[in-house]
């Protein structure tokens, strides 16, 4: 900050996540796969899947959202829940100052995003990770914030969609965060005596706490290509065994191959497949 | 070193010792010296109360693991009648690191799943060093259905490092597997009290410990990670699990003050492993004492006090 920043009142100056929505990241983009050099605008339109390979790069939780529901939007539930550091947990860095880090860099409260809207004139809830969250990690606001998506969906008898992109539970809530595994598989049981279909969508990465509760326990698994996806991460499992592993271990088609899976779908037929499921599901007519 | 004490307890291991060494004394000669021997017992016993009277969460974590520990098996020799192992999840296999049952607690019919560890080299790989794999938690699921269709009661009891991270496991879908008894135990019609008498971790502890009631034994330790690999991710170093343990709150005592479980329950002087009898004992009491609770209500009301309880999990703000 030079001299002149400084005189300004705080409230007044610019800076965070509005400061990043408006400047211009850069015209162009490398994908992360096959290193081909993409017109920004036009990756943006495509859903962050490159142009050239396909390759399905990591899209924020509100972007997912925006382009997963019909043009008219989402309402949001429960967009006023927060972290609440009981435990003043505190390693190099405080968890109360990691989390305003976390909601400067990604605009969003914490680490799960939930709408309600229509896609492609289907009405239905869905809920998104924020992986830039602190590695899309769960603590009690996510586990509270799907409770209540699971909650909107029971009222008014819609379908739950959850997108996942998660490192797991946040260690920084320690037991409150693992305990939230057993809460939000608790709520899918009373979803499921309702009768409700809950079809989850696996993304990159889907691993630890989260892939061991709600993330497995969807009527229909459907993942986008090669998602990393499981419960030990491959680091954790090389150290374990002593081998080392392929390329092809824990990614989608490693998955729907050993029947974790029953479909993978590219990121931009998701709206048009997942409208389609629920329909089915629920016995209406197509969309 | 006596490698059946851990650093802090040296002290009362070398007290121990020179009483051994009296006895031996004693036995072989005429000398009397067994007013010696009570006052070093006195002593022991009150370097003992002093040394466990201000434990640390780290060396709480270290008791947690003792070599000497009872182990589920321990238990359940000793708290149920008329015990009959049941084995396998009639789809792979049979998994080693889980055991479980059906017996009688003080002849009340009961299904019993323990997580089980090893105590030398061979029985460790055997119990694949208390680390389920799917099938595992598979078998778990099967014991719960029974436990469910027979109306009887579900005791479970905590013991693993975690759910196992290997290449197998992984194939067969370890988080599948974990999730499913978490849905399940959440439903489940009767009534489910968990107890981690060891290590509780992460999600391979959670795996069998959604209930109406979480005891903890004194010197057991349930957390998300373990403190050294807390520490090795947050503070980029193993060397800081002591402080990562603390940071974590992992113990039986402050995870009860947090409210995110129900009793805690003492344990001998010295801990678990000094008097298998005495634990075993104090667990079975506490243990029919709550089934007597949990029976005396509905089942439909024991369910809907079940959900109630999970879905308060958490801390959060509404801004």
């Amino acid at each position: 900050m030079n001299w002149f920043e400084k005189l300004v009142p705080s409230k007044i100056r610019t800076s965070g996540a509005n400061d990043k929505k408006n400047v211009p990241e850069g015209l162009w983009a490398k994908c992360n796969n096959c290193d081909a050099i993409i017109y920004r605008a036009e990756l943006e339109r495509n859903q962050e899947v490159c142009t050239k390979c396909d390759f399905h790069m990591r899209i924020g939780a509100r972007r997912r959202l925006e382009s997963f529901f019909d043009e008219d939007g989402f309402n949001e539930i429960a967009p006023e829940l927060e972290a609440e550091d009981v435990l003043k947990f505190r390693d190099d860095k405080r968890y109360r100052d990691r989390l305003q880090q976390a909601q400067k860099l990604t605009g969003e409260k914490d680490a799960l995003l939930a709408g309600r809207g229509t896609v492609k004139g289907v009405e239905m809830v869905a809920v998104a990770f924020e992986f830039r969250f602190m590695g899309g990690s769960m603590g009690s606001v996510v586990g509270e914030k799907f409770v209540r998506a699971v909650n909107v969906c029971i009222e008014l008898g819609l379908p739950l969609i959850c997108f996942t992109a998660s490192g797991g539970a946040r260690m920084q809530e320690a037991l409150f965060s693992l305990l939230q595994m057993a809460k939000t598989s608790a709520a899918l049981t009373r979803l499921s005596k309702r009768g409700l279909p809950y079809i989850c969508v696996l993304t990159d990465p889907t691993m630890g706490g989260v892939s061991a509760s709600f993330a497995m326990l969807g009527d229909i698994h459907i993942a986008e290509p090669g998602a990393l996806i499981g419960f030990a991460g491959p680091r954790v499992i090389e150290q374990t065994v002593r081998e080392k592993l392929p390329e092809t271990f824990q990614r989608s088609e490693f998955l729907l191959e050993h029947g974790a899976l029953d479909m993978i779908v590219d990121r931009r037929e998701l709206a048009d497949k997942i409208s389609s499921l629920c329909t089915l599901l629920t016995g209406r007519s197509a969309p | 070193m006596d490698p059946n004490f851990l650093d802090f307890e040296q002290p009362i291991a070398e007290l121990q010792a020179k009483i051994s060494e009296l006895r031996y004394v004693t036995d072989d000669s005429d000398i009397n010296i067994s007013r010696e021997i009570k006052t070093l017992e006195r002593k022991a016993d009150s370097l003992t109360n002093s040394i466990f009277g201000k434990l640390t969460a780290w060396q709480i974590s270290q008791l947690s693991r003792h070599p000497n520990r009872p182990y589920s098996l321990d238990y359940i020799e000793r708290m149920f009648s008329d015990f009959e192992f049941l084995h396998g999840d009639r789809a792979y296999a049979d998994d080693h690191p889980v055991v479980g049952g059906v017996g009688r607690l003080d002849g009340k019919p009961v299904v019993v799943i323990g997580q089980q560890k090893g105590r030398d080299t061979r029985e460790k790989i055997k119990r694949n060093f208390g680390m389920p794999r799917p099938e595992g938690y598979r078998k778990a699921l099967r014991l719960m259905g029974l436990a469910e269709k027979f109306k009887m009661p579900l005791l479970t009891l905590v013991d693993t490092p975690g759910a196992y991270p290997g290449i197998g496991a992984e194939e067969r879908g370890q988080s599948e597997a974990i999730a499913r008894n978490l849905f399940r135990l959440a439903e489940l019609k009767t009534p489910v009290i968990c107890t981690v008498i060891g290590e509780g971790g992460s999600g391979g502890a959670l795996a069998i410990c959604v209930g109406d009631r979480i005891n903890m034994l004194q010197y057991s330790t349930y957390s998300v990670i373990s403190p050294e690999g807390c520490a090795s991710i947050l503070w980029k170093s193993a060397d800081k699990a002591s402080q990562a343990a603390e940071a974590m709150g992992i113990t039986a005592q402050r995870l009860s003050e947090l409210e995110l479980i129900d009793n805690v329950i003492p344990e001998p002087l010295g801990g678990a492993h000094r008097n298998y009898d005495q634990i075993a004992s104090s667990l079975k009491q506490k243990l029919m004492e709550t089934l007597d609770t949990l029976e005396s209500v509905s089942i439909d009301k024991l369910l809907e006090q079940r959900y109630q309880k999970l879905m308060a999990f958490g801390e959060y703000r509404e801004t």
